[in-house]
């Protein structure tokens, strides 16, 4: 309070010719280039939405199939049908796949960098996993197929003698790992990065003398972090996952090289089969027909709106938790 | 001092990167020698390349399927006609026809023949004249196998339409080991590994398929894979990989990539004396079953999958050449004729046996080399 009271009077006595002048100019121009920039975010916003509905559009009205429910994407087909059922399920599944495995990992790493690990150990580690994300995605791509998939057949096949029974697990289809499961672990892999540094961020703009303060009350470090560092991260913990959610969601490349895609819904993860948003647009997109292109748009057109859906909800979390967040602390 | 040391940084940096610079100039200038010194340096000395009008730049596109034929093609012919530019880009077929059509590339590669919508369409582009196919790429498409301790495997159409429609599931099904009485079959799974993008080599192995085992194919032949069951990969190459990976696996890819891999490949009983191994040599044997089914001077092909002759590869595939016969643009017309003059070329179509794909035969191709003099 006394700081502002103290720098009232200021703005009146710089108002010296020239000076005051400059200053307002400088102010009018970032107006004005901020205020452009949000317009024209809104713009790009816009301008992509109508194209996709346009091109869709046209593509929806001669589609014979239900867009929502058909089993298959045949729009080269006499008479064309194609539907998003499947593609819908493989994204949403693959990505929550993909959550479930790197957040806990990346908060866990987050939490190491920032609070347990010495500190020349920490700064290498937080390189490292930034690193991960400079690696192009088709790489990730070969490496899951060349490296991966092979590897987790074992894998596969413990999880479908261990947990077999609850159905997920199980293992009917014979065949190499290129499954939904295997999409999800390195989209997982793929997103840990991103988590991870975001969180490590949030960790560590924890009020110092909230820790000291649970310090000196006796907590042990997991308490200080139970009771301080986590609930104050939480809504920057879920911005993170947020982001990643988002890379997972829109994942092409990587995906169409793992996975072994048909069109068909199956809750069994470990057999091959499925298919995702963007998957499937890299794979039709070069031999599709006008109207296979248009479909395939109106199949992006879908994902846009999931990933709206899903950062509106992030959004509302975080806005309910606002007593958390940093900007308030 | 430091700011110095900077400098001197920065001066070692620079030598590096101009030396490394150097370096690739001259390998550039050295690969270039080398392919004109086999090519012949002197413009129509040492090859028969006949540059006649050809001038500035041509760009095409298309099917990927004959990617490396046209590099070679390209590379030799612009090294005999210097001063012409041809850029193929390899994308798809599909994306090769609509560029056509839409009169953006000189000729449009594509490994299946235009649809009677698409000729309709390339009228707008040829004035007077409309969208032909010149066959001028050929390749078996081998059937590659991972089943440790088996060589030599012999199928037949019907029980390789078996096989990727998953209704035989085990390596020593009865039906395998009637065709293999020697090998000794595992009780491996099959999984058989299809494309998981369109592909022409999808629609050609259904055409073949169609054709030639007509009760265990019931699709129609479509860049899109029809039938339930098997895994996907993505890319000629993808197959492969999963193929040579996983033990049990099969899949159809261009002969190439087999011979690349170290993939073993399927020899096909057609009813001829003895069974055919997949080759440029044998798939041109085949290719010379064909008639040509295209009227006026398209040239598309009728191919014979159910060839019995000796030595003839059934599962081929032809990749065209999409030109106007008529009303082609004045400034890329002289460069068309004069690049497909040279690859249909007893010297262009040799060097087609080297890079794994089979020269069109020789009564197909003088049609070709006709057609391509007769371009306007």
């Amino acid at each position: 309070m006394a700081i502002t009271t103290d720098n009232a009077p200021a703005p009146p006595a710089a108002k010296k010719p020239g000076s005051a002048g400059t200053g307002r100019a400088g102010d009018k121009i970032f107006l004005g280039l901020s205020r452009g920039s949000g317009i024209l975010l809104l713009v790009i916003m816009a301008s992509i939405a109508v194209f996709l509905t346009y091109r869709a559009s046209l593509a929806l009205s001669v589609n014979e199939g239900n867009f929502l429910t058909t089993f298959d994407w045949n729009p080269a087909g006499d008479p064309p049908t194609f539907g998003i059922a499947v593609l819908l399920f493989g994204t949403i599944v693959s990505s929550v796949i993909a959550m479930v495995i790197a957040v806990p990992i990346a908060v866990g790493i987050a939490l190491f960098i920032s609070h347990y690990a010495p500190r020349r150990l920490a700064a290498p580690l937080a390189y490292v996993v930034d690193l991960l994300a400079a690696v192009p995605s088709i790489i990730y791509g070969i490496w899951g197929a060349l490296f991966l998939v092979p590897y987790l057949e074992g894998l596969n096949l413990w999880l479908d003698e261990f947990l077999g029974w609850t159905y997920v697990f199980e293992k009917t289809e014979i065949g190499v790992a290129r499954s939904l499961f295997t999409v999800g672990i390195l989209l997982a892999i793929m997103i840990l990065p991103i988590v991870t540094s975001v969180s490590r961020e949030v960790f560590l703009q924890v009020p110092r003398m909230n820790e000291e303060a649970a310090l000196a009350l006796g907590a042990t470090r997991w308490e200080v972090i139970r009771l301080s560092v986590l609930p104050f991260g939480r809504s920057g913990v879920i911005s993170a996952s947020m982001l990643g959610l988002g890379r997972a969601l829109g994942e092409t490349m990587a995906v169409a090289t793992v996975l072994s895609p048909s069109f068909v819904i199956s809750l069994h993860l470990l057999n091959p089969g499925g298919g995702t948003f963007a998957q499937n647009i890299a794979a039709k997109f070069d031999e599709a027909n006008e109207l296979g292109r248009d479909a395939l748009i109106a199949s992006g057109l879908v994902l846009f709106v999931l990933t709206l859906l899903v950062n509106g909800a992030a959004r509302l979390i975080i806005a309910r938790r606002k007593e958390y967040s940093g900007a308030n602390a | 001092m430091k700011l110095s040391r900077k400098n001197g940084l920065r001066a070692t940096a620079l030598g590096a990167l101009a030396v490394s610079g150097a370096l690739v100039l001259t390998a550039c200038g050295s690969d270039d020698n080398t392919g004109a010194s086999a090519g012949g340096k002197k413009t129509g000395a040492a090859s028969n390349i006949k540059c006649d009008d050809a001038k500035g730049q041509l760009l095409a596109s298309g099917s990927s399927a004959q990617k490396n034929a046209m590099d070679l093609w390209v590379k030799n012919y612009m090294a005999a006609c210097t001063g012409v530019e041809i850029n193929y880009k390899s994308s798809s077929s599909g994306e090769g026809i609509v560029a056509f059509n839409q009169g953006t590339v000189g000729f449009a590669g594509s490994d299946s023949a235009l649809k009677p919508d698409e000729v309709t369409e390339s009228r707008k582009i040829c004035k007077g004249g409309q969208g032909i196919n010149l066959p001028m790429v050929g390749g078996p498409i081998a059937i590659g196998y991972n089943v440790p301790g088996v060589k030599d495997l012999v199928l037949d159409a019907p029980t390789i339409a078996k096989i990727f429609n998953d209704k035989i599931k085990k390596w020593d099904d009865p039906a395998i080991a009637k065709l293999n009485p020697n090998a000794k079959l595992p009780s491996t799974a099959i999984q058989a590994f299809h494309r998981s993008e369109d592909s022409g080599t999808t629609q050609n192995l259904g055409k073949y398929l169609g054709k030639a085992a007509k009760a265990d194919w019931p699709y129609e032949a479509e860049k899109k894979w029809p039938a339930p069951g098997g895994q996907a990969a993505s890319g000629s190459s993808g197959v492969a990989a999963q193929v040579k990976q996983a033990e049990g696996a099969i899949g159809y890819f261009e002969l190439s990539y087999a011979t690349s891999q170290n993939i073993p490949t399927v020899q096909i009983d057609t009813g001829a004396a003895a069974p055919v191994a997949a080759t440029s040599e044998n798939a041109s044997k085949a290719i010379a079953a064909a008639k040509v089914k295209g009227t006026g001077k398209d040239l598309a092909l009728d191919l014979d999958y159910t060839t019995k002759a000796d030595g003839a590869y059934p599962i081929v595939l032809v990749t065209y050449e999409v030109v106007c016969d008529k009303g082609n643009k004045a400034e890329s017309l002289g460069t068309v004729k004069s690049f497909l003059t040279y690859t249909a070329s007893e010297e262009g179509q040799k060097v087609l046996s080297d890079a794994g794909y089979a020269p069109i035969p020789a009564e197909i191709n003088a049609k070709v080399r006709e057609t391509v003099n007769g371009l306007s």
